[in-house]
């Protein structure tokens, strides 16, 4: 059970963080699909750099992890048309339901229980592709 | 200290908090990426017998269910002991457009009318949820990945795939909210 224990910890810092700064909220990415507010730019902008940052200084220091073992850096599949559609698919889902996967469950959380359909329409919608996965363009 | 923790957070504390996050995961081992718990979910529910994608070890990623069991209380306790007295400050130019649509801004973080207990009772607002739900669900894991996988954990890593990744989830917010807000609200 301990072993788990940090995950919840650093999850429920999760859950925190994106509520206090307002990034599990709709009204806050329609403003930023209007391109009328630095706000969520400013989270994710800041949040990538630090964390290039972070990832350069891990990779050229060699750190291992808490277990010892060297921390792994996996580069993804360069095969790029499942980027480009897959990302796109999703982006038409975060602006309607306002929500990717980690806001839906925090606002599930703070009771926001309309996003229940939401999170079971996102199961049901990874099922489907692993259904259809060999019949789709990657 | 409760009644600062009480306040918004400025977005830089979040950037840095979400960046923190994601280097505590790589330090257990891990890495950052919400939607494979959608896979998990999936392969849980027996889906591997049928589907060959779900047919993983999804106990290797109990520690990921286990961080989205974090997450959900981590947005109650924001929602009770930590919960702002204060309306969220959106732009006036966000405000009125959604207006616009018969969306009304009230100062909370979601619209009651999608959101709130009276979604179940409107079949509009239901199909709504559960298509924006089957997208974000379907297209994170053709693209093989959400914000968390790719925006912070693959761009953090210079990949370019997930510079392609994010791209797409703009085109596809930007076609969603120019194009098709105005049909469909």
């Amino acid at each position: 059970m301990m072993k788990f224990l940090k995950y919840i910890l650093t999850g429920i810092l999760f859950g925190i963080v994106m509520t206090k700064s307002e990034a599990v909220s709709w009204f806050r990415i329609q403003e930023m699909f209007r391109f009328q507010s630095f706000h969520m730019y400013g989270i994710i902008g800041t949040a990538v750099t630090l964390g290039i940052i972070i990832v350069y200084v891990m990779k050229k220091v060699r750190l291992n992890d808490l277990s010892g073992q060297p921390i792994k850096f996996q580069d993804k599949d360069k095969r790029w048309p499942k980027y480009l559609i897959g990302g796109t698919i999703f982006g038409l889902g975060w602006a309607l339901t306002g929500a990717c996967p980690g806001p839906i469950f925090v606002n599930i959380g703070y009771g926001y229980l309309g996003m229940l359909i939401v999170a079971l329409g996102a199961v049901i919608g990874t099922y489907l592709y692993g259904v259809f996965k060999d019949k789709l363009p990657h | 200290m409760l009644e600062i923790l009480k306040h918004h957070w400025p977005w830089y504390t979040s950037g840095i908090v979400i960046a923190f996050i994601m280097m505590l995961l790589l330090y257990f081992g891990k890495s950052f990426g919400f939607s494979a718990n959608l896979r998990s979910i999936c392969s849980m529910a027996g889906a591997g017998r049928k589907v060959k994608l779900f047919d993983f070890d999804w106990k290797a990623q109990i520690w990921n269910l286990v961080f989205l069991v974090g997450a959900v209380i981590g947005g109650y306790l924001s929602s009770t002991v930590l919960k702002s007295d204060e309306p969220m400050q959106l732009s006036s130019a966000t405000v009125s457009d959604l207006a616009k649509l018969g969306i009304n801004f009230d100062g909370s973080l979601n619209p009651a009318g999608l959101f709130g207990l009276q979604s179940f009772s409107d079949p509009k607002v239901i199909l709504l949820l559960l298509c924006g739900g089957l997208m974000v669900g379907f297209g994170s894991r053709y693209a093989g990945g959400c914000t968390s996988g790719h925006a912070i954990s693959g761009l953090s890593n210079l990949q370019l795939p997930s510079l392609i990744a994010v791209i797409g989830f703009f085109i596809g917010g930007l076609i969603m909210t120019h194009l098709l807000f105005p049909l469909i609200f």
